[in-house]
């Protein structure tokens, strides 16, 4: 099969699994507890304007029809209005949405640039004291929870030395990449640990390999082989493993932008779930959810371009 | 043929590797000596675990941390065992290139074939691109993969088992070595690609003049193809010489037995039935010769005192304390 065709087919893999994503985010909004109506009108709302905006928000019709209700407008990409900002979901949504790409993807590629070096210097000094260092540093980094890491950055390097802004979001991309930096380390580092780990290893197995053997043997100089021939098998598992991260990055998003108050859609997440807006929680989830299939999707490619065999 | 050293391309001198593993020390190569002329094809003959791979790996330094190698590897005035490793990786691949016992495992995955050429092109040649891909096409083409031009941009899980061989044996010949380490280049493959393979290494030796180091467990080949012979016992050389001598009259007790083990009618491509008994194990020291446990000859000093790699004819040598009888007995039969 062509490239193309295996991309195509990867896409059209992808569309059941949007609508499975689809009835759970629609049975997990139902199962939550409390009521919308009552959540956005308050206790003292009155009879007649309660089930007004039952009716608003399709509420009073049957289960499935809700759920008929739900994929049409959600294929339109219309998500209803939110209950707590009384804008269009979407639009909230659009606008946090960028802030938190920004900040997982910074994260991801601070995790890779701590991460790979340090996994490399360690395997080829494998149980040397090197190795034993670095391991022993990440695995610190493993082990602290994600917003403990943040309250000490933020202390440290906002509150005392003052070198980064406590919280918030900036413009333009040198404003952005300054606000976004402490977060985005913070979020980073139990995932580069995780990394580091697998590349170690995985470095490890490469170089008991005999085709680095037969490279040496070609006389091709210590870097080549190292870099082209250990290290460009070894990120093969790795890739896989930042792709399938992509979940759980998404996960401590949530915390680390509470944490640092930058207005992503982690926060939103959790500011929608406490306010019950039953429209945001499911547009949020869904578009989460096409955010991590997608990042799947783009760990697929980049395995293709990096292992001929996956081709296959 | 006579193979004076300082003639010799390659000369190999009480060559020693011992790798340290977590059973203890294990003796893998214990004082090997060999040496090949220009053009020169020697056959390196033992069973399995006598230490042929680990000696075509030392002398090109590419054995492991683990592994200790001491000893004299002469190569054009230089001791390869002494020599930095930036000197020698000019070496490796230009001058002495290796092929691996395993086709499937020695080139790598995820690397086009073209470009595992090429890369040994870049290092050893002043080539540019297209003159590298003009080599690497012609390259292919010698060692009889069909349309060699569509195959480099293919990887090695698209090459069956003969095509990787080819293409490693392509891969070491892209700098036109003067000396070609071949590790067991055909045990992998089916009878006829083995002939083919053979052919092309004999023919190369040949046209190009360059040295050959085949390692095999086949005595037919050995007969068939090579100049020299050195047979290789519990990390040792135990005799050497040319082969029609070293077969006709074998002055070392385990080459005897060795050949008499082959099945009768010297039918060739037999492989070989093992002589009883087991080598002896390689982690602590043999005193006496290390074949003595298994020997048909065997005398009292061979327990004790190992005998010396000796002359033994006109360039034969062998380290068996029961050479003469060996002789005498020829000369009754
Ligand atoms: N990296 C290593 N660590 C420890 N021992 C080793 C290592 N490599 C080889 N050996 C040992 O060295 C001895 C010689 O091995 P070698 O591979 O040279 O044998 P061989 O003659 O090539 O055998 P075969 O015909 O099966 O290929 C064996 O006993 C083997 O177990
Ligand atoms: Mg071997």
């Amino acid at each position: 099969m062509s490239k193309a065709g295996l991309i195509a087919a990867r896409l059209l893999q992808i569309l059941p699994t949007f609508l499975l994503i689809g009835v759970v985010v629609f049975v997990l909004a139902r199962l939550l507890p409390g009521d919308p109506v009552s959540a956005a009108l308050g206790d003292r709302a009155t009879d007649e304007a309660v089930n007004r905006l039952r009716e608003q928000m399709g509420l009073d019709r049957s289960i499935l029809e809700q759920f008929l209700l739900f994929l049409r407008s959600a294929v339109q990409g219309d998500f209803g209005q939110s209950i707590a900002f009384r804008t269009p979901v979407t639009t909230v949504i659009a606008e946090r949405l960028p802030v938190t790409l920004a900040l997982t993807g910074l994260a991801t590629l601070i995790a890779l640039a701590l991460a790979v070096p340090l996994a490399f210097v360690a395997a080829v000094n494998a149980n040397r004291w090197p190795d034993f260092l670095i391991r022993g540093v990440f695995q610190v980094g493993l082990s602290s929870p994600v917003f403990y890491v943040g309250l000490i950055l933020l202390t440290v390097f906002a509150a005392w030395f003052r070198w980064f802004p406590v919280g918030g979001y900036g413009e333009g991309f040198a404003d952005i990449l300054w606000h976004l930096l402490l977060p985005s380390t913070t979020l980073a580092l139990s995932f580069s640990a995780v990394i580091m780990r697998n590349l170690r290893a995985a470095i490890l197995e490469v170089l008991n390999a005999e085709f680095v053997d037969f490279a040496r043997a070609k006389g091709l100089s210590r870097r080549v082989v190292m870099i082209r021939h250990v290290l460009r098998n070894a990120l093969i598992s790795t890739v896989t493993l930042v792709g399938l991260h992509a979940g759980s990055l998404l996960g401590g998003a949530v915390i680390t932008e509470s944490v640092f108050a930058v207005p992503g859609v982690g926060r939103l997440m959790v500011d929608s779930i406490f306010a019950r807006d039953y429209p945001m929680i499911q547009a949020l989830t869904l578009i989460l959810a096409v955010v991590v299939s997608l990042a799947f999707l783009i760990t697929d490619l980049i395995q293709m371009a990096l292992d001929p065999r996956v081709a296959r | 043929m006579m193979a004076a050293p300082s003639s010799a391309l390659l000369d190999v001198r009480d060559l020693h590797v011992r790798f340290a593993t977590a059973r203890g020390e294990v003796r893998a190569v214990d004082g090997v000596n060999l040496s090949v002329a220009p053009g020169e094809t020697l056959g390196l003959v033992g069973e399995s675990g006598s230490g042929k791979s680990v000696t075509l790996r030392a002398i090109l330094r590419l054995l492991r941390a683990n592994a200790a190698i001491t000893g004299e590897v002469r190569w054009q005035g230089e001791n390869l065992l002494a020599l930095p490793e930036k000197r020698l990786r000019d070496i490796r691949g230009k001058d002495i290139a290796v092929i691996f016992q395993e086709p499937m495992s020695a080139l790598n995955p995820v690397i086009s074939i073209g470009r595992q050429i090429d890369e040994s092109l870049v290092a050893h040649t002043a080539l540019d691109a297209a003159g590298r891909r003009r080599r690497a096409i012609e390259l292919l083409d010698l060692v009889g993969i069909a349309s060699p031009e569509q195959r480099l941009a293919g990887f090695p899980h698209e090459f069956s088992g003969g095509m990787r061989q080819r293409a490693m044996i392509a891969i070491a010949l892209a700098a036109e070595p003067k000396l070609l380490l071949a590790d067991e280049p055909t045990t992998a493959l089916d009878v006829t690609i083995q002939d083919q393979i053979l052919k092309l290494l004999l023919r190369l030796n040949r046209e190009l003049g360059m040295g050959l180091i085949l390692v095999t467990h086949d005595l037919g080949v050995v007969a068939e193809t090579c100049d020299r012979v050195s047979v290789m016992y519990a990390g040792r050389v135990v005799e050497s010489g040319p082969v029609d001598r070293v077969f006709t009259a074998p002055r070392h007790a385990y080459t005897d037995a060795l050949l008499r083990s082959m099945p009768h009618g010297g039918a060739a491509r037999a492989p070989l039935r093992p002589i009883p008994g087991q080598p002896p194990r390689l982690d602590r020291a043999i005193a006496g010769c290390p074949f003595a446990p298994r020997c048909a000859l065997v005398e009292d000093r061979c327990t004790v005192e190992a005998p010396p790699f000796a002359v033994v004819a006109p360039d034969q040598r062998a380290a068996c304390w029961a050479s003469d009888r060996l002789a005498a007995r020829e000369g009754v039969a």
